[in-house]
C-alpha cells in the first residue's frame, strides 16, 4: 500500500468507528445532524471539495459531483447514516480500486523491469559504467554475474549460464560461451562475459520490447471501446433520469417530494459508470500481462480480442514447426556398422564447412582425426572423395554413386541422403533433414482440442518433405514449394474460407514471411529466432519460438474475453435492475451502494483473474 | 511527432478515458492514448505546432482532473 492509500485507509476506520458511534447516541433534532456530519466530514471533505472544484471547471457529471449531490440530498431528506455509508463505502471502493489496480500493475511491472540501466565499458584498463544508449556497435562490454544484459551482441570471452525466463518464461538457463548470440533483457548468472555489441541499444531485443509492450494500450480493443463510449452516454442518461424523477412525479402526479428525491438519490449513487470502465481495460491488461509472462508478447488488446475467435491457424515450416537446423536422422549401412558408416562420411567431409559436413561432423560426435584422410577432393554439385585410412571414400548425392559406378538404393525417407561408397562399392546412406519441434505435434493436437477449425502447413521446400512433417503432426492442409509470393495468396485463399466472426493466424518467423505476417488477421512471430522485419510486422511474438505457445496464447485470450463478458453482463444487469427498483420505490440506498461500489469490487476482483495463467 | 509522457496521480479510469476524448479533439492532434493502466500518456500531434499542443492538451488534462500532472 501507498502512503496515500494508507491515508485513506486510516480515514475509512475513522469515519465507521465514528459512524457507529453516532448510531448508538440517542440524540435528537441539530444535535443528531452534526453527530453525522462528523463522520461525514472525514469521510467526504475531498469528495466535496474536488466537486466544487470540477464544477467551476466545467466537468458537470464528475463522480465526486454525483456523489456529493447523492449524500447530502440525503441529509436533506434525513437519512444521515445512509448518507454517510454512502460516502464511507463509495471510498472504501475507490481505496480498493486504487489497491487492485496497483497490484496489477505491480506485476506487470515486472516484466518492464528488463530495462537495464547500465553498461560496463573497459577504459584505459578500468571498468566504468556508461548509459546503455551510449555503447556503439563494435564496442566491448563486460557483464558480470547478476547483471543484466544492456544490449545484444556476440559472447567474445567467458562462458556462463544465461536466465531469460523475463523474456521468454523459459526456467531453464541457457548456456553461452565464445562465439554465442546473446540478447539483451537476460541476466547473466555465473560467469564474467566480454561482449561485443552488434545492435545499438535503441534495435536492441530490449529496447523494441519495452516500447511494444508500452504501445500495447494504445490499441484497444471493440470491447474496451464499447464501454468508454457507453460511460459517456450512460452517466448522463441516469442523471437525467434522476432529475426527472425528482420533479415530475410531486409536480404533476402528486407525489410527495421527499419519496421522489429519495428515488432520485437513488439513481445518482448508481450513475457511475466505474465498474465497466475499470474492469474492462483492467481485464485486458492482466491478459496480456499474464501472456507477457509466459512469454508471449501482444501487441494490443484488439489482438486479443481477435485471437479468441481463431478458426484457421497457418503455420510455416522451417523455423516455425521445425528447428531450421540440420541434422542426422537416420543412418542405413550396407555391409559395414552405423558407426563405422558415419566415421567415413564425417572424415570425408571433414575439410568441408558445408551445413551437410557440420551435421555429419555433428553426429560422429567426436574430433575426426584429420591425419587419417588425405587427397580430398570436392566435386561441386556431387560431393566429395578422400582417402580415409587407405581406402577410396566417396560420399555424396545419386550422382557421385552413378559417376562411379556404385550401386545406391534409394531412401524412403525424406531429406537430404549422403550416399557412402567404400573402394567404389555401396556402404550405405545417411539422411540429413531438419527436425521437428519436440512441441510441434503437441501444439497441433492442443490447438484442435480448442475447437481450431483447420491447420494449415505453407513451405517452400519439396513436396515430399512438407508432406511427411505434415503428415506427422496431423495438419489438416499443407502447401509445399511455394515461393514467398505464393503464400500470400494461399493465405488469401484461406481467408475467403473462414466463417462469421473467425479470425485466421499465421506463424512464421523468417524474413519472407512479413507480407504474410501483416496480410493475415492476426500474425504470430517466433522472436528468438526470427528476424526483426517479421517481429514488427506481427501482431503476436512468441519469445521462446514454441509453436505450442499458440495453444496457451489462445486459451489466454479466451479466458480474457470470457471475463470481460461476464463483466459487463454483470455489472449493466445489477445496475440496471436496481435503477429499475429504485424508480419503483421498492430499492433504497443500500442497494444503491451495492450496485455501484460492490459491484466495482466484484468486477475488479474477476477482472485480476485474467493476470493469473495456469500452465497446460 | 509521438511522444511518450508519464501521469501522476491519475486515479480514475473514467476521467482517463474523458481525457483522452478532449485531447483528440484539440486541432492538430492525430491520435491520443491515455492508458489508466499504464498511467501514460501517448500523443502523436502535427510537428510544426507541438508545444502549442502540448500546451492545450496541459490545460485540457488540468481540467478535467486537476490532481493529475504530466510529467514532460
Amino acid at each position: 500500500m501507498t502512503g496515500k492509500q494508507k491515508k485513506m485507509l486510516a480515514r475509512i476506520l475513522a469515519s465507521a468507528v465514528l459512524l457507529i458511534a453516532a448510531a448508538f447516541v440517542p440524540a435528537k433534532g441539530w444535535a443528531r445532524l452534526i453527530l453525522f456530519l462528523v463522520p461525514y466530514g472525514v469521510i467526504g471533505w475531498d469528495v466535496l471539495w474536488r466537486a466544487v472544484r470540477n464544477i467551476s471547471h466545467g466537468q458537470v457529471f464528475d463522480e465526486n459531483f454525483l456523489m456529493s449531490i447523492a449524500t447530502v440530498g440525503a441529509f436533506f431528506t434525513g437519512e444521515y447514516p445512509e448518507a454517510v455509508a454512502v460516502m464511507l463505502f463509495y471510498q472504501v471502493g475507490e481505496l480498493f480500486q486504487s489497491y487492485a489496480v496497483g497490484r496489477s500493475r505491480q506485476s506487470i511491472s515486472a516484466l518492464m523491469d528488463i530495462r537495464p540501466d547500465y553498461a560496463n565499458l573497459e577504459k584505459d584498463g578500468e571498468l566504468i559504467q556508461v548509459d546503455p544508449e551510449e555503447v556503439q556497435i563494435g564496442q566491448e562490454i563486460v557483464v558480470k554475474a547478476g547483471e543484466k544484459i544492456p544490449l545484444d551482441g556476440v559472447v567474445v570471452e567467458g562462458s556462463s549460464l544465461i536466465d531469460t525466463s523475463s523474456l521468454t518464461g523459459e526456467s531453464l538457463p541457457r548456456e553461452v560461451h565464445a562465439g554465442s548470440d546473446i540478447i539483451s533483457g537476460c541476466v547473466n548468472q555465473s560467469g564474467l562475459l566480454k561482449v561485443r555489441v552488434t545492435k545499438e541499444f535503441g534495435e536492441s531485443t530490449v529496447a523494441k520490447i519495452l516500447d511494444l509492450v508500452e504501445n500495447s494500450s494504445s490499441k484497444k480493443a471493440k470491447a474496451e471501446n464499447f464501454i468508454t463510449k457507453f460511460a459517456r452516454y450512460y452517466t448522463p442518461f441516469v442523471v437525467l433520469g434522476a432529475a426527472l424523477l425528482a420533479v415530475i412525479p410531486p409536480l404533476f402526479l402528486n407525489g410527495a417530494w421527499s419519496e421522489w428525491i429519495h428515488r432520485a438519490l437513488i439513481f445518482l449513487v448508481i450513475s457511475c459508470p466505474c465498474a465497466l470502465v475499470i474492469s474492462v481495460p483492467l481485464s485486458f491488461f492482466g491478459g496480456i500481462g499474464g501472456a507477457s509472462k509466459q512469454g508471449i508478447l501482444v501487441k494490443g488488446s484488439n489482438y486479443l480480442e481477435a485471437l479468441a475467435k481463431t478458426q484457421i491457424v497457418v503455420f510455416d515450416k522451417t523455423g516455425t514447426l521445425t528447428k531450421g537446423s540440420f541434422q542426422v536422422t537416420a543412418v542405413h549401412p550396407d555391409k559395414v556398422s552405423k558407426r563405422q558408416l558415419l566415421e567415413f562420411a564425417a572424415l570425408a567431409e571433414c575439410y568441408s564447412d558445408h551445413p551437410i559436413s557440420r551435421s555429419l561432423k555433428e553426429a560422429y560426435d567426436c574430433e575426426p582425426d584429420r591425419s587419417r584422410v588425405r587427397d580430398v577432393k570436392e566435386i561441386s554439385g556431387h560431393g566429395v572423395q578422400a582417402v580415409v585410412d587407405g581406402k577410396q571414400i566417396s560420399a555424396g548425392n545419386n550422382k557421385l554413386m552413378q559417376q562411379i559406378g556404385a550401386e545406391w538404393r534409394e531412401c524412403h525417407h525424406a531429406g537430404t541422403i549422403v550416399h557412402v561408397a567404400v573402394d567404389g562399392e555401396y556402404a550405405g546412406h545417411i539422411v540429413i533433414s531438419d527436425q521437428v519441434k519436440e512441441d510441434s505435434e503437441e501444439a497441433i493436437a492442443a490447438l484442435k482440442r480448442q475447437g481450431i477449425s483447420k491447420t494449415v502447413m505453407l513451405t517452400g521446400d519439396a513436396k515430399s518433405v512438407g508432406e511427411k512433417v505434415a503428415a506427422q503432426l496431423g495438419l489438416d492442409e499443407v502447401h509445399a514449394e511455394l515461393l514467398p509470393g505464393d503464400k500470400v495468396e494461399q493465405v488469401e485463399a484461406l481467408l475467403r474460407q473462414k466463417t462469421g466472426a473467425g479470425q485466421l493466424a499465421f506463424v512464421g518467423d523468417g524474413i519472407n514471411d512479413a507480407p504474410v505476417l501483416s496480410r493475415a488477421d492476426i500474425g504470430i512471430a517466433m522472436g528468438g529466432l526470427g528476424s526483426d522485419a517479421a517481429i514488427e510486422a506481427a501482431d503476436i511474438v512468441l519469445m521462446d519460438d514454441k509453436p505450442s505457445k499458440i495453444a496457451l496464447a489462445i486459451k489466454i485470450s479466451q479466458k480474457t474475453l470470457r471475463i470481460v463478458r461476464q463483466n459487463i453482463i454483470f455489472a449493466l444487469s445489477v445496475k440496471a435492475l436496481v435503477l429499475f427498483l429504485g424508480a419503483v420505490g421498492a430499492a433504497n440506498m443500500w442497494e444503491a451502494v451495492f450496485a455501484d461500489v460492490g459491484v466495482s469490487v466484484i468486477a475488479i476482483l474477476n477482472a485480476t483473474r485474467a493476470l493469473k495463467t495456469e500452465k497446460e | 511527432m509521438k511522444k511518450h509522457y508519464k501521469m501522476v496521480d491519475l486515479d480514475c479510469a473514467n476521467c482517463a478515458a474523458k481525457m483522452e476524448d478532449a485531447i483528440k479533439k484539440i486541432d492538430g492532434v492525430k491520435d491520443a492514448t491515455v492508458s489508466f493502466m499504464t498511467q501514460k500518456l501517448i500523443l502523436d500531434a502535427d510537428d510544426a505546432r507541438y508545444d502549442e499542443i502540448l500546451k492545450q492538451v496541459l490545460k485540457v488534462c488540468k481540467k478535467v482532473e486537476p490532481d493529475c500532472t504530466i510529467q514532460l
